[in-house]
């Protein structure tokens, strides 16, 4: 079988959970002998070596469209970057390039020999639905987050909304990362249940680092790692530091990762007068995110509204406890982990000191999360899109 | 002959509440009275109150022919007190029929044989006084929480006064032999031994409603016939069991209530058979031979050890911090600090932080009032630690007052 793929990132160029989730499916696709073409926007010249590496020579062919899309890029900042870079080559605004992305995606179309034509996430939609149109084959569109989990529901971007429904509406099945975000599907994008599937994601760490001992610390460690945005809930995370360190003085809170929200999170903590207890690491890719994760005492996601959320995996795969929102994809999947309400500061506090203090309970959830998640692998997604594909084929 | 021997356990424990870190040192209210109150008032209309009328029909019907052994931990006879005092009543009435035998335990429905003598003592010394208060009767057989049993305890036992001591009938115990007699334990000197004939007694316990099983469904004239197939190799069948198998864990559309109103008149059509009360069974037939248990054995899942209960990191650093604070509790003097303490020591609380069969997400969590076994342990820790502050400050009182 072969698939027509559009992507738009890909470890190493990544910025959240989108790019490793499209690296571990089309890795897991390759083992089960399914051809992908994988449609990428450019990348630059001084990075394509290592990610052609960690491809290897399987059964990924990799077509690159000159683009600068983000995924998670909104129409303002859109425009700060195109500023930063060449902008001859690219187009004036985000909707654009969207559309010059699903311009060229026709004559990838034209040229290509694929069975089956499967996108990620909303900016691949528009080009999905034109080599459909060109090839007449069968589309699978897979919703990572929705314009809703990205915003917190308030100041939903109109003409997002509008491409993310057309492009669901014109698949021939969906693809959920959980069951929230089916239920965020049917509820806001009036699409029928049975056309969706849910695929949970999965983790696989190639763990780089061996020498534990080489981090050496005197503090507790208390990990926040994605985006500083609103969805992510950064500012819960802050207020959560300030109520534990009322009772736990020796702790610190690393804050891994960058967003809009970012001066806002730096001037809380100042304005709190904990501005020397929380530490900003920025974006951390390979090893230095491993170490970020091997430093840490507990793993926090306060997400607001988390589709899936591969991060606590991570940590769990790197014996990490893991506190998580229950507003989450993640959390339908694993069970040694500790459940709370992302508004709820005084439960995830209270949660943080806990792990914090008591070593059985750290252990436990450290051990039992470390053999929890060695059950996922990207061979069970892998085989669950392939069942999609069989399923929309036969229809 | 066959003689029947019915024991059911009856127990509810005083779950605790959410207790956040935040609240020690502040708060000294540990348990959910609501969610406690809420369970036993179900609890009482579902299994309690219909069964025990059930219980009390047959014994008219069959002119006291039906006989049945109850152990009621301390911690349901206080609870009904609070929330259900019907219950007390109707357990009251079937005393009255002098066809029901009480047995001991801990009051508290605790784990401390294991950890504390003294604690044991106390707690098996409290439920005697009560039993004895509520139903004018002097239990002369003990068992030990969730059956659990070595020889050391059936010595320990034996020593208190107690005429029988009651354990799993588990294979690895019994080997070629069958629990359907009664034995001595081996480092004992009278003391009697009745083991659980866990076969007939989970048909009933576990597998009543079950659909995929091979016997489905179990009606009274089948089971009577498995029973009276023990006539000629057998002396006893013991069955054993949680008096909430009833209404409870087997539900009453599924017809459970029918199956107990009809089992006594099926058994009772051989003439070999009868029902007797534990007491009654040991002074009737000797013991065939001797048992040599070690190692501790329990009535609980495949393994019948003690894995539910202490099989993790938490629930041994849990139960540890109990039995640390022993003597500092014991010296304040304080008599509400005490009973929270005891209280703590129900073996739910420990249960509640199993995370073995938490990855299957099995039956288990349906008794489970937490998210996990993880938050489990949180609340009970964060009370330890409130307890300990409390223990300190108290003596601290008394020794300024001194």
């Amino acid at each position: 079988m072969k698939v027509l793929m559009f992507g738009w990132e890909f470890p190493p160029v990544n910025s959240g959970g989108l790019g490793t989730a499209c690296y571990g499916l089309t890795k897991g696709l390759s083992r089960k002998n399914i051809e992908v073409t994988l449609v990428l926007p450019d990348y630059p010249e001084d990075l394509k070596a290592e990610f052609v590496k960690i491809i290897s020579s399987n059964n990924i062919k990799l077509k690159k469209i000159s683009t600068i899309l983000m995924p998670y890029m909104s129409s303002s900042n859109y425009s700060q970057t195109i500023n930063k870079r060449n902008a001859r080559i690219y187009g004036n605004t985000l909707f654009h390039e969207i559309n010059r992305y699903a311009e060229a995606a026709k004559k990838i179309a034209m040229e290509e020999e694929f069975d089956i034509i499967h996108c990620h996430d909303w900016m691949t939609f528009k080009a999905g639905i034109n080599a459909k149109a060109i090839k007449k084959k069968p589309l699978v569109v897979h919703v990572h987050a929705t314009e809703f989990d990205r915003t917190g529901g308030n100041g939903v971007n109109d003409h997002v909304y509008h491409v993310e429904k057309e492009g669901m509406e014109n698949a021939d099945a969906v693809i959920a990362v959980s069951n929230y975000t089916k239920n965020t599907i049917t509820r806001h994008y009036g699409i029928s249940p049975e056309k969706i599937r849910v695929v949970h994601n999965a983790v696989e760490f190639e763990h780089k680092i061996d020498d534990k001992s080489k981090i050496k610390k005197i503090n507790k460690v208390v990990l926040f790692l994605g985006r500083i945005t609103l969805q992510k809930g950064p500012d819960y995370f802050v207020y959560a530091a300030k109520k534990v360190l009322q009772h736990e003085k020796n702790a610190r809170f690393v804050i891994a990762g960058n967003g809009d929200m970012e001066p806002f999170i730096i001037e809380k903590a100042a304005e709190m007068g904990i501005a020397d207890k929380v530490l900003f690491a920025g974006f951390l890719q390979g090893e230095d995110l491993e170490r970020a994760y091997k430093m840490a005492d507990v793993y926090v996601m306060p997400s607001v509204s988390e589709p899936f959320g591969i991060t606590p995996l991570e940590a769990m795969s790197n014996n990490v406890p893991v506190i998580i929102s229950r507003q989450s994809g993640v959390s339908e999947v694993i069970r040694h982990c500790l459940l709370v309400d992302f508004w709820d500061i005084d439960d995830i506090s209270s949660k943080i000191i806990s792990v914090l203090r008591y070593m059985p309970l750290k252990e436990s959830l450290s051990e039992n999360g470390f053999g929890e998640v060695k059950k996922f692998n990207w061979d069970i997604p892998a085989q669950k899109c392939v069942e999609v594909y069989n399923e929309v084929l036969a229809a | 002959m066959v003689s029947i021997c019915f024991y059911f356990q009856v127990h509810q424990p005083f779950r605790l509440r959410k207790y956040s870190i935040f609240d020690i040192g502040s708060s000294n209210d540990y348990f959910d009275d609501e969610k406690n109150r809420q369970v036993m008032q179900k609890v009482a209309k579902k299994c309690y109150l219909p069964a025990n009328k059930a219980v009390l029909d047959l014994i008219n019907e069959t002119d006291g022919k039906f006989r049945v052994s109850y152990s009621i931990t301390g911690m349901a006879l206080e609870q009904f007190g609070l929330y259900a005092p019907e219950v007390l009543d109707s357990f009251k009435q079937l005393a009255k029929t002098k066809c029901i035998e009480f047995l001991d335990e801990t009051y508290h429905h605790s784990l401390s044989f294991l950890y504390s003598k003294e604690e044991f003592k106390e707690q098996v010394k409290m439920h005697n006084r009560a039993i004895k208060n509520l139903f004018s009767f002097s239990p002369k057989i003990f068992r030990n929480t969730e059956l659990i049993y070595n020889n050391e305890l059936a010595n320990f036992v034996e020593k208190l006064g107690y005429k029988g001591i009651l354990a799993e009938g588990a294979d690895h115990i019994l080997q070629w032999k069958s629990p359907n007699f009664i034995y001595k334990p081996k480092t004992a000197k009278n003391i009697k031994l009745l083991l659980k004939n866990y076969r007939l007694s989970d048909d009933i316990a576990f597998r009543f409603s079950e659909k995929s099983w091979k016997e489905f469904p179990l009606t009274a004239p089948k089971f009577a016939s498995w029973v009276n197939a023990i006539n000629g190799n057998g002396n006893v069948a013991n069955l054993f069991m949680d008096y909430e198998t009833f209404g409870e864990h087997q539900w009453e559309d599924k017809g459970i209530f029918s199956f107990l109103r009809h089992l006594p008149h099926e058994i009772l059509k051989h003439p070999d058979n009868d029902f007797l009360t534990l007491s009654e069974a040991i002074s009737r037939y000797k013991a065939v031979g001797e048992l040599d248990v070690h190692n501790l054995i329990s009535w609980a899942d495949v393994e019948r050890d003690l894995s539910a209960w202490l099989g993790n990191k938490m629930q041994q650093e849990a139960i540890k911090e109990i039995y640390m604070m022993e003597t500092a509790v014991k010296n304040s003097k304080d008599n509400e600090l005490l009973d929270k303490w005891r209280k703590l020591q129900i073996s739910d609380h420990f249960y509640y932080m199993c995370t073995k069969w938490f990855n299957d997400g099995d039956v288990h969590k349906y008794f489970n009032p937490y998210d996990s076994p993880y938050e489990s342990f949180i609340a009970f820790m964060n009370i330890i630690n409130d307890m300990k502050m409390r223990v300190n400050a108290d003596l601290k009182t008394s020794s300024m007052v001194q």
